[in-house]
């Protein structure tokens, strides 16, 4: 009976068959692996340890020594501390990513359209600086802007440059970041123009718009994309950058967040805390912008 | 508007050619469209059609002649300040914008105080209303083609450029099309200059064709008259298909040529023929040709020929056959009889034709290629009809 039974099941499960094995489903997440791993361990892990550092006190009387706590107070003092330094870092930014529209849209338009059998040129000299440092890049442009440089001293002869000098003012950090984040501004837009279909701008014309209407109606809207790209991928590592003001300003008037986060991790005794509040203040700050930035002017294809 | 320029009347084109470098893609043409006309300019890829309909637009300057709407001269005008409104063969909508602002673009560049209203109207002539408020890419081929349409219709303009509008749609979005077309020319009674390869649509569509080849115009007149009596072989190849074959005017007789198209003597009417005397191309149309058994009398025409292939399609059967020079011809029979004439590859047949509908072009000393020119098979072979066309430039 049992045997009969048992026959019977297995004849009854037979033309169910076993069920079919999807093969290959756990394809796409092996290809993940590697780059979660990386992630978890170089972003998130530091990212909740420099969270936590954030919010711990100082053992008193015992410069340079922590425990756990959730002292929000690192916060208030890191924030009422160095305010004018949170805004000069989003001012110079500011600043830096319109002129580098300024500049790069131009030089964008000028390639996608005009350059012809100059375009490639013109590309590898907006990639080319990446052949060399960032920071050597920074350190002649010191020469550059020197009092006795060039454009220091046609500048004075002129008596246009009320102080005497450019290094060591803010001016020489808004150039330097205008500079060093020209090419992320430079390649978006002229990917996006690149793209537009030369038809829709003759469309323009043809349906009674000037040159400058045609741009400002139909060319400028359809590069939106890129612009928006460009302003990000330029604003965003203006504010956190340290390295401008460092190398081309002073200790006084021009010192930006990055440069109080590196000092207070590297040379304040005990200012591990407050280089951590000011780090997550900047990213919520940046990630604040940005999100009403692109609220505001995103597209649908960034949003 | 600053530099607009109102103009009415027929569009005349006076001596137009135009040179890229060495290449010169429109080559002396002179030409007038009446006003209110549906006007197609056929021809294949890069012969020119093209250039001309940019010029017309003032997307692309004339390197010499005249360009004229009425009596003013728009020469040297900019596209924006003509009244001249293109459908790009792309269709060229600003994806940026809504359906309504695309066709309320040009109302609104001309300061129209009612652009809003002007566009649903547009909309609704293209009957596309309820889509005003999408964006292009929420839309298909073929709406998106009307949307082009009436955002170049909206502005009323003195000529409507078509550049291969239909040339992205399949088959039967293209037949509806083009009636829809045809439909809104006779309603707004503007006058459109349709530029297209395909010469069906051409000759569906329009009043007045003109045939360009090599940036010239080989032949121009209505649709039925060209097809009728083609005057030259390009015509006649690329207008609809034609039996040609090389020949010698040997004699005459009243009305009549009397042509040796290798060792057949044929006649022509004097009057449809381009050449008096010398060689000549003859030809006649695959179904102004009778097929039978037996030697026909008192038809006027005939030519025996050998059976190479038969393919029935109902309301017609299409024959080729193998005339004495070795050529390929084309006889296209409407199936009347109740008993068909059976014919096998390799029968050996006559075919006959009225002497009236042969018709002779000269001889351009270009090869006529071997027989029967399948010449509506070889362009859409070239640009199957969903591919997009390609454009004439150099």
């Amino acid at each position: 009976m049992s045997a009969l039974a048992h026959a019977g099941g297995g004849g009854h499960a037979a033309p169910v068959g076993p069920p079919v094995e999807r093969r290959g489903t756990w394809i796409p997440y092996l290809l993940l692996l590697p780059g979660a791993l990386w992630l978890l361990l170089f972003f998130v892990v530091p990212l909740v340890q420099l969270f936590t550092v954030s919010l711990q006190s100082q053992y008193p009387g015992y410069p340079g020594y922590y425990y756990r706590d959730l002292n929000v107070g690192n916060y208030w003092s890191a924030l009422t501390e160095f305010a004018p330094h949170f805004g000069r870092s989003l001012l110079f930014a500011g600043l830096a990513t319109f002129f580098a529209f300024c500049l790069a849209y131009p030089l964008a338009y000028a390639m996608a359209f005009k350059a012809g059998k100059w375009r490639g040129l013109m590309m590898i000299c907006v990639i080319a600086p990446f052949f060399t440092s960032f920071i050597l890049r920074t350190i002649a442009w010191r020469q550059i802007l020197s009092d006795e440089g060039p454009v220091a001293s046609v500048l004075n002869t002129l008596h246009l440059l009320p102080g005497g000098h450019i290094t060591e003012t803010w001016m020489a950090v808004v150039a330097g970041l205008t500079y060093n984040f020209l090419p992320f501004m430079v390649l978006p837009i002229y990917a996006s123009l690149e793209r537009a279909d030369p038809r829709v701008i003759e469309a323009g014309g043809d349906l009674y718009a000037n040159g400058f209407t045609t741009f400002r109606t139909v060319t400028l809207p359809m590069s939106m994309p890129g612009v928006l790209a460009g302003t990000l991928l330029t604003f965003i590592p203006a504010t956190g950058d340290y390295v401008n003001a460092e190398l081309l300003g002073s200790d006084r008037s021009t010192k930006m967040v990055g440069n109080v986060i590196e000092s207070q991790f590297f040379k304040v005794p005990g200012g591990y805390p407050t280089a951590a509040a000011l780090s997550f203040t900047l990213m919520a700050l940046i990630l604040a912008l940005v999100f009403v930035y692109v609220r505001k002017f995103g597209t649908e294809e960034l949003l | 508007m600053a530099g607009f320029r109102e103009a009415q009347g027929d569009l005349r084109l006076e001596n137009v050619t135009k040179a890229f470098s060495e290449f010169v893609a429109v080559d002396d043409l002179s030409l007038r469209v009446p006003r209110g006309s549906f006007f197609a300019l056929l021809g294949p890829s890069g012969c020119g059609k093209t250039t001309t309909l940019r010029m017309v637009a003032g997307l692309e300057q004339p390197t010499s002649g005249r360009i004229l709407i009425g009596d003013t001269d728009l020469t040297g005008s900019r596209s924006y300040e003509r009244p001249v409104n293109t459908v790009f063969q792309s269709y060229a909508l600003f994806p940026h914008l809504t359906i309504r602002d695309n066709v309320a673009f040009g109302p609104k560049r001309r300061g129209l105080k009612d652009a809003a209203r002007l566009a649903d109207e547009a909309l609704e002539l293209v009957q596309l209303p309820h889509l005003a408020a999408r964006k292009p890419t929420q839309l298909s081929g073929g709406q998106q083609q009307r949307v082009a349409v009436a955002r170049a219709l909206v502005n009323r303009p003195e000529v409507l450029l078509l550049d291969e509008p239909l040339g992205a749609l399949d088959l039967k979005l293209r037949r509806q099309m083009q009636v829809e077309l045809k439909r809104i020319q006779t309603e707004v009674g503007l006058t459109f200059i349709h530029v297209t390869h395909d010469q069906e649509e051409a000759m569906t569509m329009a009043d007045t064709v003109a045939v360009m080849n090599h940036g010239k115009i080989e032949q121009m007149g209505p649709p039925a008259q060209m097809y009728d009596l083609p005057l030259t072989a390009f015509v006649a190849n690329f207008v609809g298909q034609s039996n040609l074959g090389e020949g010698q005017v040997v004699d005459t007789d009243g009305d009549f040529l009397v042509v040796d198209v290798s060792g057949s003597r044929v006649k022509i009417l004097r009057r449809r023929s381009q050449v008096e005397s010398g060689r000549l191309v003859f030809g006649v149309r695959p179904e102004k040709v009778r097929i039978h058994r037996n030697r026909p009398t008192g038809i006027g025409n005939d030519m025996q020929a050998t059976v190479v292939d038969v393919s029935f399609s109902g309301v017609a059967t299409q024959y080729l056959v193998t005339v004495a020079s070795g050529a390929t011809w084309s006889v296209y029979e409407q199936n009347l009889d109740v008993e068909p004439i059976d014919l096998q590859p390799g029968d050996r047949v006559w075919m006959s034709w009225d002497p009236s509908h042969a018709f002779a072009v000269p001889d351009a000393g270009a090869p006529i290629t071997d027989g029967a020119v399948l010449s509506d098979v070889a362009p859409a072979s070239v640009a199957p009809p969903i591919a997009p066309a390609p454009v004439d430039r150099p």
